[in-house]
């Protein structure tokens, strides 16, 4: 099948690539871009391992193909640090413990950007709301909505 | 005693580059060259492999090598019992049997060679429980053996015919639990490079325990051990799940890379994972107990069948933990316990967090409420009139006198802080409306570390550079608990120095002291001593420097705050800097080996008599629950978890080994099942096979106990398993007080708890 040329940008760069037409856009991100901090952990949209911010929303990498995001912008965790200074949520994780095996941990922070973005001051309640797509085995999910309180204050 | 390093919330150390996304799991390398192995699994559970024709995948585009059983030097493998194919050479014996791999220029064109491989298959009736497995005259599973037993553990203490004979009320109960998956987040990935620094094959890869993982990978290539390198990358999550399969899979791609001269990348998917990978085992237990009027327990007889499923993976060893702690921490005079592993054609069960103990404390915690109810007294009080305390005698016979038994506080700690005696009153009131609320309690010791499963001691390095900074290097590995961060405190702590000084390696198994495997909570005791001892070993080098140079006795030197002290004069003699420049100068060598074996063991084999363990952990947790008995659905409403870790090194991940223990049992208690039929696999990605979410969370509560133990790092013993092990019966026990009603099957799901039954067996194939 023949490839499509996209162009879109990825933490603020513009790209323009040839994918195919049943390229996921984790594949794009993770083979073509080497941005091998989204990560695949189940493949059907169920673990949220794969989250990246999608214009303003939090998605699931694995269910998007590429060949459908032209014009589109996508944050990754990559892009999350700005010039060299983490983003307020990365620094609460790591002061709040709220990272084991860190497998998870992306998604995470992107699912967390994604709420703040819209809303700025969540309660609890709202927080879990917004992780509830994001399965982690390691930390019983505590110390991640501790993490994101702190920020949200 | 104050301590500057250990003891505190310190950050974690390898936290950064898990937040920045730059942490390299083994999916995240690329080498050049690079091809990518696919795996061709059985269609049936137990079948006979007539004829495999792989010459239509080997004419496939991109396609570079498939091998299949034939071209492997020695195709069986095992930490225990070596006979757990690589891949299946005349019979498949479970639906995760590997038939044959395939290495191709893309995942796309492995997965494309895959169907072009034709296997021929004589299907066969298998055996799928072990109770069918056990009788006599059974097919067997492994043709070669006499029978499908794996292995049978006995204990025998005092006589149990005439405890219950003197016995005045006397239970007999019938407990099974279920599979249960790892559900580590990230799927079995790694990478296998041949010829690399004078190595036959390097591999890098998520394994939980990267020397058993070379012994295996060396066995089946037939090559020294030191001709076969693994290197552990960070690793998304294990929970014991991340050892046979990754050897498995380690093996392959080395015969891939191997036959192909190219490196070779393996990454499962989630269905592939779940299909292949060994699960918790489920048992099957009879329990029978015999107390007085009093409540005092007379005796106990127990018996239980694990399901071993194809292979004996570890399941000598996990029945063996569960021989020792079958009673539970309750003193009784006379004890019978016989535990049994059978073979059958299901998924093959191996070690998980927990390790053969919470299927029994399920057993005997609930069991434990169902004698309270008979005897008219609260489950605490029942508890209180049997538990160990100093000087208890345990059903193995061993006395319990070299460390402080604190069952009773944590029990008293957990009451206090979950409100539990006000709310067992309120809640043994009837209930008005379908919501009722109940609350539950569950307790456990637990031996620390390998005990008399195998020879236990672990290595580290330390080494100090030319610049003052330092590296550690340990046999033992992270596994995403935080062993890297607890290890460099200690270090730390040791030397008096910031923790910013220190790099911790990753396990390279041509580097790194083989320590033996990262299971059985036993890193901080183990590997914790082992850097103690290293790093104490280099501050007496210092010190003996230090001392010449400034002519004072090197024991009245103090390492603290990066400088190092004249005792009791508080006054700084030279910088850690100093020293080392000092030492560089004299070319005094500044890396030593540390090492730390633990204290002698005994076991007899005959009775399960002698000392099992060195040192036991204690815990206490207590469930609060509310069930909608118009649905059937449990909500967990608090979990109170009382640990006593002997000493918390890092209370902040402490507290995350128990927030995230409770949530896994909280999974094993009302949610999680792998269901089987006919050994087929019908729940196999995260759609269908269910782990706690963030909306399922309780309130979780720890309690966290500290008496420091004599043999543990500054006190330190265990943590990662015991938070997993109490939360299904005390829920369990927490249901039954809500509703009325015993449920003796995990998991306790809706149709369970609302008709007493479940409704998903049944069904043939996925």
């Amino acid at each position: 099948m023949s490839k499509v040329t996209v162009t879109f940008i990825v933490n603020g760069k513009e790209v323009t690539l040839k994918v195919g037409p049943k390229e996921r856009l984790i594949d794009t991100l993770r083979e073509q871009l080497k941005l091998t901090g989204t990560k695949e952990g189940c493949g059907i949209g169920e673990c949220g391992a794969c989250t990246v911010i999608l214009d303003g929303k939090a998605v699931s990498s694995c269910l998007i193909l590429t060949g459908q995001i032209g014009g589109s912008e996508v944050l990754t965790i990559e892009g999350l640090e700005v010039d060299g200074k983490l983003d307020s949520l990365q620094k609460a994780f790591i002061d709040c413990h709220a990272i084991q095996c860190g497998f998870c941990t992306p998604g995470m922070l992107m699912s967390a950007k994604a709420l703040l973005i819209h809303n700025p001051h969540p309660n609890r309640e709202e927080i879990k709301t917004a992780l509830e797509g994001n399965l982690c085995r390691c930390t019983g999910y505590e110390q991640i909505i501790e993490a994101i309180e702190s920020v949200a204050k | 005693m104050v301590y500057s390093k250990v003891n505190k919330p310190i950050i974690r150390v390898d936290a950064y580059e898990k937040v920045i996304g730059k942490a390299k799991f083994a999916a995240d390398l690329y080498f050049p060259n690079m091809l990518y192995g696919k795996v061709l699994r059985s269609k049936y559970p137990y079948a006979r492999i007539v004829k495999i024709d792989i010459e239509k995948a080997l004419t496939c585009p991109g396609v570079e090598a498939v091998i299949t059983a034939d071209d492997i030097p020695n195709n069986e493998f095992g930490v225990i019992v070596q006979n757990q194919q690589v891949l299946a050479r005349q019979q498949v014996l479970y639906i995760g049997d590997g038939i044959a791999v395939v290495a191709a220029e893309t995942k796309e064109a492995a997965a494309k060679a895959l169907g072009l491989i034709k296997v021929e298959y004589e299907e066969l009736p298998g055996i799928f429980d072990p109770e069918e497995a056990a009788k006599k005259g059974a097919p067997l599973v492994h043709s070669e053996l006499e029978n499908n037993q794996v292995v049978h553990h006995r204990l025998r203490k005092g006589d149990t015919e005439r405890g219950f004979a003197q016995a005045e009320v006397i239970l007999e109960r019938e407990y099974t639990t279920q599979f249960v998956e790892h559900a580590y987040i990230e799927p079995e990935s790694l990478v296998a490079v041949p010829y690399e620094h004078n190595t036959l094959v390097t591999i890098y890869g998520s394994i939980q325990n990267p020397f058993s993982c070379r012994n295996a990978v060396a066995s089946v290539l037939k090559v020294p051990l030191n001709k076969v390198r693994i290197i552990q990358n960070h690793m998304g999550g294990s929970f014991g799940g991340k050892d046979e399969v990754m050897s498995s899979m380690a093996a392959r791609a080395a015969l891939l890379a191997l036959k192909t001269n190219r490196p070779v990348k393996m990454v499962n998917t989630r269905d592939e994972s779940i299909l292949e990978s060994y699960k918790r085992h489920p048992y099957k237990m009879k329990y029978k107990v015999g107390a007085t009027k009093e409540g005092k327990l007379a005796a106990m007889e127990i018996k239980c069948l694990a399901d071993s499923g194809a292979y004996a993976c570890q399941t000598p060893f996990v029945t063996w933990r569960s021989v020792v702690q079958a009673t539970g921490p309750y003193e009784l005079p006379n004890v019978k316990t016989d535990t049994y592993g059978y073979y059958t054609n299901n998924v093959y069960t191996g070690a998980m967090r927990g390790y053969g103990s919470p299927q029994i404390i399920f057993a005997q915690e609930s069991l434990m409420d169902e004698l309270a109810e008979e005897l008219k007294m609260t489950p605490m009080e029942l508890r209180l009139k049997n538990i160990y305390h100093n000087n208890s005698i345990t059903a193995s016979g061993q006395k319990l006198d070299n460390h402080q038994v604190s069952l009773e506080e944590v029990i008293n700690k957990a009451v206090e802080a979950s409100n539990y005696k006000d709310k067992y009153r309120e809640y043994s009131k009837p209930q008005s409306g379908d919501k009722k609320r109940g609350i539950g309690m569950a307790i456990s010791f637990r031996g620390c570390s390998l005990g008399a499963e195998a020879t236990d001691a672990a290595g580290a390095i330390v080494a100090i550079q030319r610049d003052g900074s330092i590296l550690i290097s340990c046999g033992l590995a992270e596994n995403g608990e935080g062993l890297k961060t607890v290890f460099t405190q200690i270090a730390a702590e040791e030397l008096g120095v910031d923790i910013r000084r220190i790099n911790y390696m990753e396990v390279d198994t041509s580097v790194s002291p083989e320590s033996g495997a990262t299971v059985a909570s036993r890193s901080t005791i183990l590997g914790g001593n082992a850097v103690k001892n290293a790093a104490h070993q280099l501050k007496e080098t210092l010190a003996e420097i230090v001392a010449a140079e400034f002519k004072i006795k090197t024991n009245n030197l103090d390492f603290k705050n990066e400088n190092i002290y004249e005792k009791n004069k508080n006054q700084k003699i030279i910088s850690f800097d100093e020293a080392i420049t000092l030492a560089n100068q004299q070319g005094i060598f500044l890396s030593v080996y540390g090492w730390y074996k633990a204290p002698d063991i005994s076991w007899d084999e005959e009775n399960g008599q002698g000392r099992p363990y060195f040192t036991y952990v204690y815990g206490c947790q207590i469930a609060e629950v509310e069930v909608d008995t118009a649905t059937g659905q449990i909500e967990v409403l608090k979990m109170t978890a009382a640990h006593d870790v002997g000493r918390a090194i890092n209370p902040a991940c402490l507290k995350g080994q128990i927030y995230g223990g409770v949530m896994m049992g909280l999974g094993y208690g009302i949610m999680e099942e792998v269901e089987t039929a006919n050994g087929y696999i019908k729940n196999t990605n995260f759609d269908e096979y269910l782990i706690p979410t963030v909306k399922d969370m309780p309130e979780i509560i720890p309690v966290i106990v500290e008496n420091p133990d004599p043999h543990g790092p500054y006190g330190a013993k265990s943590i990662g398993e015991p938070t997993l092990e109490l939360g299904a019966p005390a829920i369990a026990n927490a249901v039954a007080q809500a509703t009325g009603k015993r449920i003796r099957h995990l998991p306790l799901n809706l149709e369970r708890v609302l008709l007493g039954h479940s409704l998903s067996k049944g069904g043939t194939k996925k």
